[in-house]
């Protein structure tokens, strides 16, 4: 880890109206860190991931990224142009529902090369090869790469979705329930995955989700949100084991003990 | 009862009043101007039906002049219904001389063919376009597609071309090929056969699109880079044919099938009937003349 954060957020608020989305966020990300944003539903979770995506125009508030040339730069003041080519090259978005993050049309390699393809890549061979390395990498089988993301199971398509998303070698990816969705045995599996990724390629993210054993399993730290306010954040162990807030409290005892 | 009411209805020069061309005209200025963008336009109804070349036919009765010579073709063909019922409706709303001929053409309007005769300057290729948008079956929203053109976000573009090599071994993708016009707008080249995109290519002759339903028009101005997209390692290629023309012997042109009989029997000719006509006029002949003449007996 460095000493820069990689993503200043400060006092971000979002309105629908007069309901609240979430409501003066304020955090530091680091390069290399994982951040869990927990809590139940309606809480405000999904709508600060957006915002934080810039998938979203927060009401009020500052969001700044340092890009690879490791200056500051404030999402709301970047171009279009420029906040697009940063969301499919930097950044990556791994949605809840699979087929809203991938191409339901167009093959499995396709899905992984299109990436490569949107920053110039033109020989089919290399692109072809490096999906296939990919795919390999979140144990799709290589025979796969001509299949549709259709004739994929949950958990496939998932993975690819992850691959997709990972084949540029983005610096900060955001997750919004990764594994909503999928039974037990197949989120292990997929948690295992991107333990693994995030600690091989030094990824940053943010994770939503309602599932406290995700976020223990894979955060670094968390946030707590309730109604739209962080109500409490540190480290996740702490979070877990010594929870401060009611709340919190609340939500920790909730877990089922089998 | 004045007498001129009383009359059956007559229309202004080329079918169009005088404000609707103006706004066309503005339009396929804008058009020329930014080679390869697809300008919205207030299309109008037109006596015929979408798909039938409304795009075309408004394109052409805006630059239309009492001088110009008109060429209409269809697959290449002057006398299929498409290209002859155009050619009579602007005979009767312009009265202008009409032609087969490529090289005495000055407005040629087409539809799935560019001519094989080399266009020259001064010569205008009116397209008639069913979809503008070469995006539209990868990303279905209009809001999306254009701000991808506007931001130049082609990647789309080559996973149609990867999908097609992963299923068929090669671009598979034989008319409505890609085009990347002076190195910035990707453009829809209607729905000719790859063989003509090279014609594309600094061609002389200015090239206009009319799309009626879908409402835009775009073009080519003469001398202008038009590239067909592709990959280093599967390289753009057009269409060859294993035997030349049946008729005129022609080769390196397109080629229609041409069924004979029942019995699997066929021939391959020339889709340009112009072409093919004054090559046999000139004394070229192909193997299967004869039995052209004798079937049209």
């Amino acid at each position: 880890m460095t000493d820069a954060p990689l993503l200043k957020v400060r006092d971000i608020s979002k309105f629908y109206g007069a309901r609240i989305g979430c409501r003066n966020v304020s955090f530091d990300l680091w390069p290399g860190e994982v951040l869990a944003i927990v809590g139940e539903s309606g809480s405000g979770k999904t709508t600060l991931l957006n915002c934080l995506a810039t998938r979203l125009m927060p009401t009020s508030g500052t969001i700044e990224y340092r890009t690879r040339d490791g200056q500051m730069r404030d999402l709301a003041r970047m171009g279009e142009a420029e906040r697009r080519f940063l969301m499919r090259t930097d950044w990556g978005f791994v949605h809840q529902n699979p087929a809203d993050g991938l191409r339901m049309t167009v093959s499995a390699g396709a899905n992984v090369g299109e990436r490569l393809m949107a920053v110039g890549g033109r020989h089919y061979g290399n692109i072809r090869e490096t999906a296939g390395d990919w795919l390999r990498r979140v144990e799709i089988g290589i025979d796969r790469i001509d299949d549709q993301p259709r004739a994929f199971s949950g958990g496939m398509r998932q993975r690819l979705q992850i691959a997709r998303n990972l084949v540029t070698a983005p610096r900060l990816v955001f997750m919004d329930e990764p594994t909503g969705g999928l039974d037990v045995s197949v989120q292990a599996r997929l948690l295992d995955l991107v333990r693994g990724l995030v600690h091989d390629l030094g990824l940053s993210a943010i994770i939503v989700t309602h599932d406290l054993a995700v976020a223990r399993l894979l955060s670094h730290r968390m946030m707590v949100m309730k109604d739209g306010q962080v109500i409490e954040q540190g480290l996740t162990d702490r979070v877990l084991d010594d929870p401060r807030e009611a709340y919190t409290q609340l939500l920790v005892s909730s877990i089922l003990q089998v | 009862m004045t007498t001129a009411a009383s009359e059956l209805a007559t229309y202004n020069f080329a079918y169009l009043d005088e404000q609707t061309k103006r706004m066309i005209r503005r339009a396929i200025l804008k058009a020329i101007a930014i080679p390869g963008y697809q300008v919205p336009f207030a299309s109008r109804e037109m006596p015929m039906p979408y798909g039938w070349g409304t795009g075309g036919v408004q394109v052409t009765a805006a630059i239309l002049g009492p001088e110009d010579v008109l060429k209409v073709i269809d697959q290449g063909a002057d006398d299929t219904t498409n290209a002859v019922s155009i050619r009579a409706f602007f005979q009767k709303v312009a009265n202008v001389a009409v032609t087969t001929r490529t090289r005495a053409a000055t407005i040629i309007q087409t539809r799935h063919r560019i001519p094989e005769e080399k266009l020259t300057t001064g010569q205008t290729l009116v397209y008639q376009v069913p979809i503008p948008e070469p995006l539209r079956f990868l990303e279905p929203r209009e809001t999306e597609t254009r701000k991808m053109h506007a931001l130049e976000e082609y990647g789309l573009m080559h996973v149609k071309l990867y999908e097609d090599i992963a299923r068929n071994g090669h671009i598979a993708t034989t008319y409505a090929y890609p085009v990347k016009v002076e190195g910035r707008y990707v453009m829809d080249p209607s729905p000719t056969p790859k063989f003509d995109n090279p014609k594309m290519h600094m061609s002389e002759a200015l090239q206009l699109f009319g799309a009626g339903r879908e409402k835009r028009i775009y073009a080519v101005p003469p001398h202008t880079e038009v590239v067909s997209l592709d990959f280093e390692d599967h390289p753009f290629e057009v269409q060859s044919f294993d035997k030349p023309c049946g008729l005129c012997g022609a080769e390196n042109v397109y080629l229609d099938e041409v069924v004979l009989d029942d019995r699997g029997g066929r021939m391959f000719v020339c889709s340009d009937t112009d072409h093919c006509e004054d090559r046999r006029a000139h004394g070229h002949c192909g193997t299967m003349l004869a039995y052209g003449k004798e079937a049209a007996r």
